[in-house]
C-alpha cells in the first residue's frame, strides 16, 4: 500500500498548512495591520454569528423560549455556573469578560471547521494574545484585590517551611508558563486537527482501497474535531476562571 | 519586508508554518483587539443583561406559578375540609330530624292509641248497658205475656184468675 501510495505521490497534492495562510481579501501587496485579509472576513463573520445567536435570536425576550434562545440560554447558563462555582460570587462581575473569551472561541472552532473556511483560533498570534489578556488581567486584578498578598499565591504555607522557597521558585515559574500552555492548547489542537484532516483529505485522491479508508478517516476526524471545538473553548474557559479564582482568592 | 515574508510562505506551499510568520501578526492582532471590543461591547451592552433578564423573569415567573399552585392545593384541601363537615353535619342533622319525628309520632300514636282505647272503652260499656235494658225489657214483656197467657188460661179452665197469685207464679217460674 505504502509502495502504491508513493508510486502515486507525484499526482498528490499535500498543502495541509495552506488553510493557515493569512492573505489580502483584496488586490495585491504586503499585510499591514490594518489591511483587511481572510482574518478580518473571519472574524467578523464569528461576530455576525455571536449577533444572530445572542442577540437577533433573543429578540422575544420569550418566556417560553424558541430553539436559538434556548441555545443563547444554555451557552448562558453554562459559562455562568461555570464562573459562579470556580470563582464564586465576587468572579460573577467578570462573567461578560469571560463569556466574551468563551463565545469567540467557541464559534471561531466552529467557523474553523466549516470547509475552505479559516479558523482563527488556530494562529498562535490570535490564541497568544487571549492567553495573554487573561495574564495580565488577573495578575492585575490579584493585585488590585490583594496587594501584596496576591504574592501568598506563591508562597505554600502549608508546606514545611526548608521546602518553602524551593516551591515559590516552581509556583513562579507554573504561573509565567500559565499562558504559553494556555495559548498553545488552544492553536496546536485546532492546526493538528484540521491538518490531519487536510492529510487524509489528500489521501483521499488516491483512489482504490486508500480512498474509502482516507474518507472514513475524514469523517472519524471531523467528527473528533466538533468535540475537540467545543472542549478546547470549554478548556480554555475554565482555566480562566481558575486563575481567576487564583487572583480573588491567593490563598492555596 | 513584510512583503517578501508572505511571498516567501506562499511559495513554500506546505513547507513553513503560516502560524509562525510573523509578518501577518500585527493584521491578526489589530483584528482581534477589534474583535474582542466589538463582541464585548455587543455582550455586555445588550445580550447578557437581556438573556440574564429573560432567564430571571422566567425564574420568577416558575416561583410565582408553584406559589399559585400551592395555594390553589392548600384552598382545594380547605373545600374539601369544608364540605366533608358539610357532610357529616347534615347527616348529624338528618339524624336528629329523624330520631325527633320518630318521636312525635310514636307521641301521636300513643295519644291516639290511648283514645281509641277509651272510646272502645266506653262504647263496650255503652253497648253492655243496652244489652242490659234489652235484656231487661225482654223479661219484662215475657213476664207480661206470661201473665196474661197465665190469665187466659186460667180463666179457660173456668177459674177465676187472681191477679196476684200468678204475678207472683210467674215471677216465681221465670226466675228459676
Amino acid at each position: 500500500m505504502a509502495d502504491e501510495a508513493h508510486g502515486e505521490e507525484a499526482g498528490l497534492a499535500f498543502h495541509p498548512l495552506d488553510q493557515f495562510e493569512v492573505h489580502r481579501l483584496f488586490g495585491e501587496g504586503p499585510i499591514h495591520w490594518y489591511t483587511i485579509t481572510n482574518v478580518t472576513m473571519w472574524m467578523a463573520i464569528a461576530v455576525v454569528c455571536i449577533v444572530l445567536l445572542l442577540v437577533i435570536g433573543t429578540r422575544k425576550r420569550a418566556v417560553v423560549p424558541n430553539r436559538t434562545q434556548s441555545i443563547a440560554e444554555t451557552l448562558y447558563g453554562f459559562v455562568y455556573t461555570m464562573v459562579e462555582d470556580v470563582t464564586g460570587k465576587d468572579g460573577i462581575k467578570y462573567f461578560p469578560y469571560i463569556f466574551t473569551l468563551f463565545i469567540f472561541i467557541l464559534i471561531s472552532n466552529f467557523l474553523g471547521l466549516l470547509p475552505m473556511s479559516f479558523t482563527t483560533t488556530s494562529h498562535i498570534a490570535v490564541t497568544a494574545i487571549l492567553a495573554f489578556a487573561v495574564f495580565f488581567t488577573v495578575t492585575i486584578i490579584g493585585f488590585v484585590k490583594n496587594g501584596a498578598g496576591f504574592l501568598g499565591l506563591f508562597w505554600v504555607s502549608s508546606a514545611p517551611l526548608a521546602l518553602r522557597p524551593i516551591l515559590a521558585i516552581i509556583e513562579v515559574i507554573s504561573y509565567f508558563v500559565r499562558p504559553v500552555s494556555h495559548s498553545i492548547r488552544l492553536a496546536g489542537n485546532l492546526m493538528a486537527g484540521h491538518a490531519v484532516l487536510k492529510v487524509f483529505a489528500g489521501f483521499a485522491q488516491v483512489g482504490f482501497i486508500i480512498a474509502p479508508v482516507a474518507i472514513l478517516g475524514v469523517v472519524a476526524i471531523y467528527a473528533l474535531e466538533v468535540l475537540v471545538s467545543a472542549i478546547q473553548a470549554y478548556v480554555f474557559t475554565i482555566l480562566t476562571c481558575v486563575y481567576l479564582k487564583d487572583a480573588l482568592h491567593p490563598s492555596h | 519586508m513584510a512583503d517578501t515574508a508572505v511571498e516567501h510562505g506562499a511559495e513554500a506551499g506546505g513547507a513553513g508554518m503560516p502560524q509562525l510568520d510573523f509578518s501577518t501578526f500585527p493584521n491578526q492582532i489589530f483584528w482581534l483587539v477589534v474583535t474582542l471590543i466589538v463582541i464585548y461591547f455587543i455582550l455586555s451592552r445588550v445580550a447578557l443583561p437581556r438573556i440574564g433578564a429573560v432567564l430571571a423573569e422566567r425564574q420568577g415567573t416558575i416561583t410565582n406559578d408553584i406559589a399559585a399552585a400551592e395555594e390553589l392545593k392548600q384552598r382545594a384541601q380547605e373545600a374539601e375540609a369544608a364540605y366533608d363537615k358539610a357532610l357529616v353535619d347534615a347527616r348529624a342533622e338528618a339524624g336528629k330530624i329523624v330520631d325527633t319525628a320518630k318521636a312525635d309520632i310514636q307521641g301521636e300514636l300513643d295519644v291516639q292509641l290511648a283514645k281509641a282505647d277509651a272510646e272502645i272503652a266506653a262504647q263496650t260499656a255503652e253497648s253492655e248497658k243496652a244489652i242490659a235494658e234489652i235484656q231487661a225489657g225482654a223479661a219484662d214483656a215475657v213476664k207480661a205475656v206470661a201473665k196474661d197467657t197465665a190469665k187466659e188460661i186460667v180463666a179457660a179452665m173456668g177459674g177465676k184468675a187472681d191477679a196476684k197469685a200468678i204475678t207472683a207464679a210467674v215471677t216465681a217460674r221465670m226466675k228459676g
